[in-house]
């Protein structure tokens, strides 16, 4: 996995955890390696990953059972809800590069049906 | 006590140059600290004096909890910068003679490290290419268990994959009761890999902070970071 070393590196192993998640990749349940484990195979600091785990389960993605390890959600709704959080996030970007660069919200309606065409 | 490693006010002077000046800061056990800087800033003086090859001018050093003394110096892993090993010696003859050193090495663990690494112990050290001997360094240092690791530029003078393998070794070696303190310039690097920076600037402290918090705070890397602080 290749990193931008101007964004916090915890949050990039978040953001890649999630679209494994939500295309299926992670499965409902699955088990995740653990920090030392995944830290290694990485190459990354055993507390980057603590704090992945950590942050992950404040947001409810995963969840950890007591001395068997951390597990992704077995709730089918939160994959969802993070995938429309993940969509979002998208158009947003979207829509603020394109308003920056000048189109109207039509425009780019326009422009993304035209694009879809060929 | 999380703090494993604390410097109070430290300054070395070496006749009329200040090495280190007036320098507070703490390391915590369970991470991985960058001490940066370019050449001249202070890094080796400040872990010189830590392992006590050099007595400071004014102020503390306490290792969990205890001033400096020869007591100290056996809780500290120190591998100089300098290739300090013998050329006529073969790896398994270092190997011993760190054995018969050192009562915490763990000869073990060395052996193992070694062959994952690629380091024959029938090598001769007068034969071995610089990446080979900044490897073998590297595994000698993190063999001895005892609480603090400092590794003085652990990547000078070594090829890229070599680099990677001895990240690696210093990564899988981590342990929650453990400090490890790496200096180096080649911040981009090495910056993956650590926790926590140090900045040292002509013998200052410039900067202290948590790797992850910086990157938040200012949107930059450490390395850009870095090169705003020096620039």
């Amino acid at each position: 996995m290749e990193f931008n070393n101007n964004m916090p590196i915890y949050l990039q192993v978040i953001h890649k955890l999630k679209q494994d998640i939500v295309t299926g990749k992670l499965k409902l349940g699955e088990k995740m390696p653990s920090s030392r484990d995944y830290s290694n195979e990485l190459g990354l600091n055993f507390n980057t990953i603590a704090r992945v785990y950590k942050e992950m389960e404040m947001e409810d993605i995963v969840f950890t059972k007591r001395g068997l390890g951390t597990f992704i959600t077995e709730s089918s709704e939160k994959v969802e809800n993070i995938r429309l959080e993940m969509a979002k996030e998208l158009i947003e970007n979207f829509i603020n590069g394109m308003l920056q660069i000048g189109f109207t919200q039509e425009d780019m309606i326009s422009f993304i049906k035209k694009s879809n065409k060929k | 006590m999380n703090q494993i490693l604390e410097i109070n006010n430290l300054t070395k002077r070496y006749y009329n140059k200040t090495a280190l000046d007036d320098v507070s800061v703490s390391f915590q056990k369970g991470k991985i600290y960058g001490l940066m800087g370019p050449n001249g800033s202070g890094k080796t003086t400040l872990m010189k004096v830590i392992i006590g090859l050099h007595k400071q001018t004014s102020g503390s050093v306490l290792i969990n909890g205890v001033p400096l003394s020869y007591k100290t110096k056996a809780s500290v892993s120190y591998m100089p910068t300098e290739n300090y090993l013998y050329d006529s010696f073969k790896v398994k003859d270092i190997v011993k003679f760190y054995q018969d050193m050192y009562t915490d090495f763990r000869t073990d663990y060395a052996t193992k490290i070694l062959s994952d690494i690629g380091v024959d112990l029938e090598f001769r050290v007068s034969k071995l290419s610089s990446g080979l001997v900044g490897k073998l360094k590297v595994a000698l240092a993190l063999s001895r268990d005892v609480d603090i690791y400092m590794l003085d530029e652990p990547l000078n003078g070594v090829d890229v994959l070599a680099r990677d393998v001895i990240l690696e070794l210093i990564v899988n070696s981590y342990n929650e009761n453990k400090v490890i303190i790496l200096s180096s310039h080649l911040v981009s690097e090495v910056e993956k890999t650590l926790d926590h920076v140090v900045f040292l600037k002509n013998g200052k402290l410039e900067l202290s902070g948590d790797a992850e918090d910086l990157r938040l705070q200012r949107g930059l890397s450490i390395e850009n970071i870095y090169k705003e602080v020096y620039k």
